[in-house]
């Protein structure tokens, strides 16, 4: 029975760990929140230099033929941080769709550079309020040009190429782009989530290479998802853990009536409410990070107990640890708040939390049929 | 990660289970089988099981056992599967009372009880709680005066199972009124025989008796059959309540499939309750619950198999499955509409499954520690917060303040 990381991978969370701390990760975020600069480069670069972009990718491709457990480690660490880093969009998307839809020459040219921390990318699929990927999707991929628009794409504004889903004759498909093509308009959006960089991206007859089967774009689409939803599910516990000790902290610190809060039953409660949530949805992410490491066809299944897990255990966490802050949780400069805001933007970055149950009741009926 | 043995405890499972295919009652290997076995029958698979060496495990091998690793019992646990339903006569024997008695016992005291608990052969049960002492254990107001060489013991314990069928009884008491709590209490064996014990069966809410309530009326006890100095009886027990925590709780099914069959055969609006939107997502719900529940599970096996602790994730099992379970029942009766107050279910299958758990579930979130001690004890062991104001802890046991019908009010 082994359900746990190895001394190898903790090994590595210590130097990730020590990385983000000397980068000071989550006061760059911070200062990232009030600008309107791009990502936290310097620190990209940096954990291109440790090893943490390619770790789960083949040798053949500039990778350090890991495994995806790797990048569980690395998700989880960028979530206790807040670093503002592409990670969602280039890691958890771009990487992983690109590895399964690739021909060899495009993985030859653009992983080696994404490993190493020169290129960076996107996955576009939602286009209006409602679903994550629509039904049928309106941008138009024809004659290698792609036609539309997407929105709340993960650092659109900010990343080297694009995988956009797009009508393609009578289905869907998937095509690459490069998002300096001229014909490609990218338009930062303002942001609930202050760590995150959404844009609106309108192609206007954009060079596009199709990835993948022609009418295969929502069925890719779905698999790169599953396995992105394990990663974020990993940042939001990291995020969940990180709101929790903060919340602890200060009930030891904070004296009030003679006492720490943290001696009164309501706060001591409240927190150990908040360790079994968070406890329990780490258990659904091993079985997450597990699933998405041996291909199992429990994926989706995995992928959907992990990502409702913890996004719910985030959430709470962060809504709760300015509760037990306080009125000063509620100010600008508590760094509560940008976890709050992350939480609600994670959790809603691939779909709703009832999507994702919907997705979980659609494979038990698969398997009970 | 990968769910499979070790080489070494793979040879463990084999060794384990080519015993018990040879040697294990047949009827009872059939988890189909209904009903329980007889008493005899259960004591008959515990003496089997201790003259080839493969009861209590986990027990060193001086005093009967194997020395079993964590993970080794947890293997043979797997292994003996549905066997279980012979065994939970001794769970409190092997569990709490050889434990306590290895490590606080006199050599004479160990001599004479620990061959016959592990051959099956003697039934012991638990005497800590009292009617006016649950979660607040060193309140307990048991008396016991010196005779002599002997002890007169009178009060009165509840909550204890199986009083009816045991031979001994672990007995904490309190023998110094005039000390602070937890400093006048004193911990004895107690056979649950002799003459002043008086065991009644206590009727659940559920309808069910799985409780007794024992009354002590001078119940005579020498001297020797004391564990620890007098005034030491709370370290003692709270050797034993570890040992109640190491074994692990046997926890309530978290009832996944029975759930699914029911939402599946069960008609809402015109369609199955498991196609009914507002069904749906609390079906999800339960199921990540339960998902997460046995993945934590997996977890803490996965520290065992390590060889270490199990780690603070088992921790929260018991706090979820209670109120989880409370939930679920309420819901599931939900679905089944007017029909979900009725005892006798028409549901195929399902034999009024759901209406039990919702009267039983109630009992989960109180037994073996209430919800609130649980946040308590994740507070203050884990979070490392600090403890309540114990207002009571230094002052004469006689001095702390009761309320006016404290004892025996219900």
């Amino acid at each position: 029975m082994n359900l746990d990381f190895s001394a190898e991978q903790e090994t590595f969370r210590t130097q990730l760990q020590r990385l983000l701390d000397e980068r000071g990760a989550r006061q760059v975020a911070r200062r990232l929140a009030s600008a309107t600069a791009g990502f936290d480069g310097s620190l990209w670069s940096a954990l291109a230099d440790l090893g943490a972009l390619g770790a789960h990718l083949p040798e053949a491709y500039g990778g350090f033929g890991g495994q995806r457990l790797d990048l569980c480690v690395v998700a989880e660490e960028l979530g206790r941080t807040l670093a503002a880093v592409p990670a969602l969009a280039t890691l958890y998307l771009y990487s992983e769709l690109l590895f399964d839809t690739g021909d060899e020459q495009l993985l030859r040219r653009v992983l080696p550079e994404l490993v190493a921390g020169r290129m960076t990318g996107t996955v576009a699929f939602t286009e209006v309020a409602g679903s994550a990927v629509p039904l049928h999707p309106t941008a138009v991929l024809r004659d290698g040009r792609l036609w539309g628009a997407k929105t709340a794409v993960a650092d659109g504004a900010d990343v080297d190429a694009a995988i956009v889903l797009a009508a393609d004759g009578t289905g869907s498909s998937l095509c690459w782009v490069d998002m300096h093509d001229t014909a490609v308009h990218r338009s930062r959006l303002p942001s609930l989530d202050l760590v995150a960089r959404p844009a609106r991206l309108d192609f206007q007859g954009a060079r596009a290479v199709r990835l993948g089967p022609a009418g295969g774009g929502h069925a890719l689409l779905q698999r790169a998802l599953d396995r992105a939803a394990v990663y974020v599910a990993f940042e939001q516990i990291g995020g969940a853990a990180a709101m929790l000790e903060k919340a602890r902290d200060h009930a030891l610190q904070r004296f009030a009536f003679g006492r720490p809060i943290g001696a009164l039953q309501a706060i001591k409660h409240r927190l150990a409410d908040l360790f079994v949530a968070t406890e329990l949805a780490r258990s659904n992410c091993y079985y997450g990070a597990w699933a998405v490491t041996s291909g199992s066809d429990e994926l989706p299944l995995a992928a959907a107990a992990a990502r409702v897990s913890a996004g719910s255990a985030f959430e709470t966490c962060a809504a709760e640890c300015i509760q037990i802050h306080g009125a000063l949780g509620f100010t600008w400069e508590s760094d509560c708040h940008l976890y709050y805001r992350r939480a609600k933007g994670l959790a809603v970055a691939l779909g709703s939390e009832f999507m994702w149950k919907e997705r979980l009741m659609s494979h038990l009926d698969r398997q009970a049929a | 990660m990968d769910f499979s043995d070790t080489p070494d405890e793979a040879a463990f499972r084999a060794e384990a289970r080519a015993w018990i295919q040879k040697y294990a009652p047949r009827k009872w290997l059939d988890s189909g089988q209904q009903g329980m076995p007889e008493i005899a029958e259960g004591k008959g698979w515990q003496r089997l099981k201790a003259e080839h060496g493969w009861a209590c495990i986990h027990w060193p091998r001086e005093h009967g056992g194997r020395g079993a690793t964590a993970i080794e019992r947890e293997i043979w646990d797997q292994e003996e599967g549905p066997l279980w339903r012979l065994s939970p006569l001794f769970t409190i024997g092997h569990n709490m009372a050889g434990p306590t008695l290895m490590a606080c016992a006199s050599k004479a005291l160990q001599a004479r009880y620990l061959l016959p608990l592990i051959r099956g052969e003697e039934v012991w049960c638990q005497l800590f709680s009292e009617p006016g002492a649950g979660s607040d254990l060193a309140g307990i107001r048991t008396r016991a005066q010196r005779d002599g060489s002997d002890w007169l013991i009178s009060g009165q314990k509840v909550w204890t199972s199986i009083a009816q069928y045991a031979d001994f009884g672990l007995l904490l008491v309190r023998t110094d009124p005039h000390a602070p709590k937890h400093r006048g209490l004193t911990y004895f064996v107690i056979d649950m025989k002799a003459p002043g014990v008086d065991i009644r069966p206590i009727r659940q809410m559920s309808g069910m008796s799985e409780f007794n309530e024992v009354f002590l009326d001078e119940v005579r006890i020498p001297d020797a059959q004391r564990l620890g100095d007098v005034g030491a009886g709370w370290n003692v027990a709270m050797t034993t309540l570890a040992n109640e925590r190491a074994m692990g709780l046997t926890v309530f099914p978290p009832q996944v499939e029975e759930m699914l069959a029911l939402a599946r055969t069960t008609a809402l609006d015109g369609v199955r309750a498991i196609d009914h939107a507002a069904v749906r997502t609390r079906i999800a719900d339960w199921y990540i619950t339960a998902n997460g529940l046995k993945y934590t599970e997996l977890r803490t096996l996965t520290r065992l198999s390590r060889g270490q602790q199990p780690g603070p994730e088992s921790s929260i099992i018991k706090l979820i499955v209670g109120r989880g379970r409370q939930q679920l029942a309420s819901f599931m009766l939900d679905v089944l509409g007017p029909s979900g107050a009725i005892m006798e279910s028409n549901q195929v299958g399902h034999d009024a499954l759901f209406q039990a758990v919702f009267l039983r579930a109630v009992g989960n979130r109180i037994e073996a520690g209430t919800d609130e001690i649980i946040r308590n004890q994740i507070a203050e062991r884990i979070l490392k917060l600090p403890g309540d104001l114990r207002i009571d802890k230094n002052i004469p046991f006689s001095e702390i303040p009761t309320a006016p019908t404290s004892c025996g009010n219900r």
